[in-house]
């Protein structure tokens, strides 16, 4: 992390039209479980493919800005959880960003404070953004440990695998589906794993989650570039297949070691029948 | 031993023998089967053990290990005896059985866990507490960081006969030790920020600029410091300046040899007493070492968190040294390795690069993202053999690391 160390300058943001924003809210207070992971398979995939990245890296005393593509939120301690979520509703840009449609990728703490309640570090409950329709509080103990979860069939992705290190337990109100159905491990706590709606997408993975789940990071790609005008679209021909939507794949070539990764992490988890 | 009372003598016998035993039969260095015993015969024995001694407590994330160890070679100087846990184990059966191996011995350094720190300050009332640093370590099964700082702040708030030796330039570390009656701040440098953007006081961002760090909106920012560590020199709490020309390489080495100074100086022991015995240390637990095998050097690294990680980085030979790069994910070394994408490898790009370990695949898609050519081996022997010239380093977190050292300890 040591790009991000020297100050920026502030409000100098010149923002280039045709580029894809890459947002990553707060990384000064929620990215404790290489967070910095999903920023980098976002930009990395994305550029293989011919697009043009901007990385914007919002610090908890700037703005948050309203134009991004992509908005990444990590994890974090209680503390600087509680933080977080005081002064995003104070900035209200996330939530700006997310009336207007962004994509919106949160991991642990970052998916917690998206909703209307979480708990704080005694168990009490601390006021999230409301963009999500999710209520976590503390569970009885800490969920340590590999997961491995099958993705909801809407969203067309192969099995999730990740590293969960959370005590939240997390609950959905109607019009948000859960992410994935728990095979092993313990997710939100009722046997399902993390939560979706629109283009909003909250998850307890660490791993980093797009590390270990390419697709998953395509999805959220797709979700920018296959958006009828949206950012990036004019310098994605022959990137987006018109008539699915979907990414090109990338080379076997730079598949290769994600793909071993993929493959010897979900051998490593045996699934409970 | 006379002054402990019946019962706490036969727990320190009983652990003893037992630590004799583990080390006759080969299974270990006995430095914690003894305690284990100890401590379940008198729950209380470490305070017992800790009776009439001058204690110095040592903990932090990273450096624990090699500053009990410089503390431990300042205070040669009294000409005392001096308990010691010098193989790092550092939680209380540890400490019980480093005190009852030396029950005579009056003064004691010891290194501590981060977690165990409160309970420790309070069985053995020490002299002087040293904080060096936190970040994230082991997140699978450490505490977190702001809540090991909280904790360290009650229990130094209720320990006023302590001297704290404290790294002004660590936040977290400044704010757990301001609670304390008396603090003797350090200048020991902060090279990885991650862990301390925000203020540990009121969580807005923290400026940071030459003179050091402060808080954007409230009033808390970097204290003063009596002790500072300028390049390869220290000036001590008198203006003084020493040069330190350390054996131990690296800057995270000359920080922690600043702190070491600060606390020997509380006993009465000045650099210039201190500093020729502390040279004498030219590795601590097979770290920094250069071994011979199949015709080259190699030499070892352990990196058990980012920060160390960056603190590897700094001691490296120049490209182009080829570097081995080992990690692994058991119990010890924490079984999420998330913590590979908060390291920037870049600074490895145009030096040849090995990489093995149990999550040497993890390593790779890090190391692809980071463009940064890599190849991998099947273990330490395999890298030697593929090293063009004469020397190789290694970086490797902890059961990586202890797997190669018993690798190179293997006849060829």
């Amino acid at each position: 992390m040591v790009a991000e160390t020297e100050p920026r300058a502030r409000g100098a943001h010149v923002r280039r039209p045709s580029s894809l924003r890459l947002v990553w809210v707060y990384p000064d207070l929620l990215s404790t479980y290489g967070d910095r992971g999903n920023l980098l398979i976002l930009e990395r995939r994305a550029l293989l493919r011919g697009f043009s990245v901007e990385q914007v890296l919002v610090h908890a005393d700037q703005p948050v800005p309203r134009q991004g593509d992509i908005y990444l939120l990590g994890g974090g301690e209680d503390l600087p959880q509680i933080l977080a979520a005081q002064r995003l509703r104070a900035d209200g840009g996330l939530a700006d960003a997310a009336g207007r449609g962004a994509v919106i990728f949160a991991v642990c703490a970052g998916y917690q404070l998206l909703g209307a309640e979480f708990g704080g570090e005694e168990g009490q409950p601390v006021a999230g953004l409301e963009i999500l329709d999710i209520r976590s509080g503390r569970g009885e103990r800490r969920g340590v440990g590999e997961i491995l979860a099958e993705p909801d069939s809407a969203l067309q992705l192969p099995r999730l695998t990740g590293f969960e290190n959370h005590r939240g337990v997390t609950t959905r109100g109607p019009g948000v589906a859960p992410l994935a159905r728990v095979l092993t491990g313990v997710g939100n706590g009722d046997g399902t794993e993390g939560a979706w709606a629109g283009r909003v997408l909250g998850t307890y993975l660490h791993g980093p989650a797009l590390v270990r789940n390419p697709a998953l990071a395509d999805l959220l790609l797709t979700w920018v570039v296959g958006r009828g005008g949206g950012v990036g679209a004019s310098r994605a021909r022959g990137g987006v297949g018109a008539s699915t939507d979907r990414l090109q794949p990338l080379s076997a070539r730079d598949e290769q070691w994600t793909r071993l990764l993929r493959e010897e992490r979900l051998a490593a988890v045996t699934v409970a029948s | 031993m006379g002054k402990l009372p019946m019962r706490a003598r036969l727990a320190t016998t009983l652990g003893g023998a037992a630590g004799t035993m583990s080390r006759l039969a080969g299974r270990g260095d006995g430095s914690v089967i003894g305690g284990v015993i100890g401590l379940r015969v008198e729950p209380d024995l470490l305070a017992l053990l800790a009776v009439g001694r001058q204690i110095v407590l040592v903990t932090g994330t990273n450096g624990k290990t090699t500053t009990t160890r410089l503390v431990t070679a300042a205070l040669g100087a009294l000409a005392q005896d001096v308990a010691t846990n010098a193989f790092g184990a550092n939680m209380a059966e540890g400490l019980v059985a480093a005190l009852g191996r030396a029950p005579d011995a009056p003064l004691a350094v010891l290194e501590v866990d981060e977690r165990h720190l409160p309970a420790v300050l309070k069985a053995t009332k020490p002299r002087v507490v040293t904080l060096l640093n936190l970040s994230r370590d082991q997140m699978d099964r450490a505490a977190e960081i702001w809540l090991v700082a909280r904790r360290w702040r009650e229990a130094l708030a209720k320990a006023p006969g302590t001297w704290v030796v404290a790294n002004a330039d660590d936040p977290l570390i400044a704010w757990a030790a301001s609670s304390a009656a008396r603090v003797i701040w350090v200048a020991a440098g902060q090279r990885w920020h991650e862990d301390s953007w925000c203020c540990p006081e009121c969580g807005s961002h923290l400026l940071r600029d030459d003179l050091g760090w402060r808080c954007g909106e409230c009033s808390f920012r970097r204290p003063g410091a009596q002790w500072v560590l300028d390049g390869g020199s220290v000036i001590d709490s008198a203006g003084r300046v020493s040069d330190l020309s350390l054996t131990l390489p690296g800057r995270a080495n000359r920080s922690n040899a600043v702190v070491a100074l600060a606390v020997a100086e509380v006993f009465g022991v000045e650099p210039a007493r201190a500093l020729p015995r502390m040279r004498e240390v030219t590795s601590v637990a097979g770290r920094y070492t250069r071994l011979a095998r199949r015709g080259r050097q190699v030499r070892l690294l352990l990196a058990k968190n980012p920060a160390g990680w960056l603190e590897a980085f700094d001691v490296l030979d120049p490209p182009p040294t080829p570097v081995l790069l080992a990690v692994n994910a058991q119990g010890p070394d924490g079984r999420d390795t998330s913590w590979l994408w908060d390291v920037d490898y870049r600074v490895l790009r145009g030096r040849r690069v090995f990489v093995a370990g149990e999550r040497r695949l993890d390593l790779a898609v890090r190391l692809e993202a980071d463009l940064v050519t890599f190849e991998l081996v099947e273990g330490v022997d395999d890298a030697v053999d593929q090293v063009p010239g004469t020397s190789l380093d290694v970086i490797a977190n902890y059961t990586a690391f202890q797997q190669i050292r018993v690798a190179l300890g293997r006849a060829e």
